[in-house]
């Protein structure tokens, strides 16, 4: 059986993810970030996941013990802590269904060395996806309430 | 909450892209000057693809001010000392 929280991590890769929420509006949006944060931590990866109070708090009742989650920051604080260049990240997955999501996810961009993964979900998604003027790899579902087309992307670019 | 939320501010335009913002501040604005995002003005990080354009207008600075459920603002805020940071990014 799969087994979550600290029993299920992998050997520590020594990798740096960054899991950046954005409004928690879209219902897809907290799913996907707990299964996004279980398969990073899976594989031995660190996790931070920033994001508005509201988004932090959704995701946090629903892991009470963190077997997902691990480290969590307030979206605004990470962004001036990288902007400070007190920390950095080697991955970075964005979730916007929003211009305002795009915009933060653009910033890191500039701001950080992370290699980025913009998951542009939402009933416009793929109008959303060409607005994109950043280097980033884009993960594109039309999803709202069904996580699965989301879930597929992340299953195909996690290891 | 940052400082801005804290300041006395108007304003311009509100929940609009972040892109109707750089076009609006460069439109209505005689003095702007490029920043980088995460550009720290009255101890808050600015949000924004480039190029991310603050103007200044008298003693005011016009800001784009993004937040994540919202969208895009565009805020006049009294500059203070931030009028002649921003002016010696030009030179």
């Amino acid at each position: 059986m799969e087994r979550s929280g600290e029993e299920g991590r992998g050997t520590r890769s020594g990798r740096k993810v960054l899991i950046l929420l954005g409004c928690p509006e879209v219902p897809v949006q907290t799913s996907i970030a707990l299964y996004l944060s279980f398969r990073l931590r899976r594989r031995g990866d660190d996790v931070v996941v920033a994001g508005t109070g509201a988004a932090l708090q959704l995701a946090k009742l629903a892991d009470p013990e963190g077997h997902y989650l691990s480290g969590t920051m307030n979206i605004d604080r990470c962004i001036a802590s990288i902007s400070e260049g007190e920390r950095d990240f080697d991955l970075c997955f964005a979730f916007a269904h929003s211009d305002a999501g795009v915009t933060y996810a653009g910033t890191v961009s500039y701001i950080s060395d992370a290699e980025l993964y913009l998951l542009l979900f939402g009933r416009g998604a793929e109008d959303l996806a060409e607005t994109v003027e950043f280097d980033c790899r884009k993960l594109v579902a039309k999803a709202v309430h069904n996580p699965a087309p989301l879930k597929k992307l992340i299953d195909e670019v996690i290891d | 909450m940052s400082c801005i939320d804290e300041m006395k501010y108007e304003v311009l335009l509100s929940q609009c892209s972040f892109k109707e913002a750089r076009e609006y501040i460069r439109a209505k604005f005689k003095e702007v000057v490029e920043v980088p995002p995460g550009y720290r003005i009255f101890d808050t990080f600015l949000i924004g693809v480039p190029p991310l354009l603050v103007g200044i207008d008298g003693d005011d600075v016009i800001i784009p001010y993004t937040k994540p459920c919202y969208g895009t603002y565009v805020m006049r805020i009294a500059g203070g000392d931030e009028i002649e940071k921003l002016r010696a990014k030009k030179r």
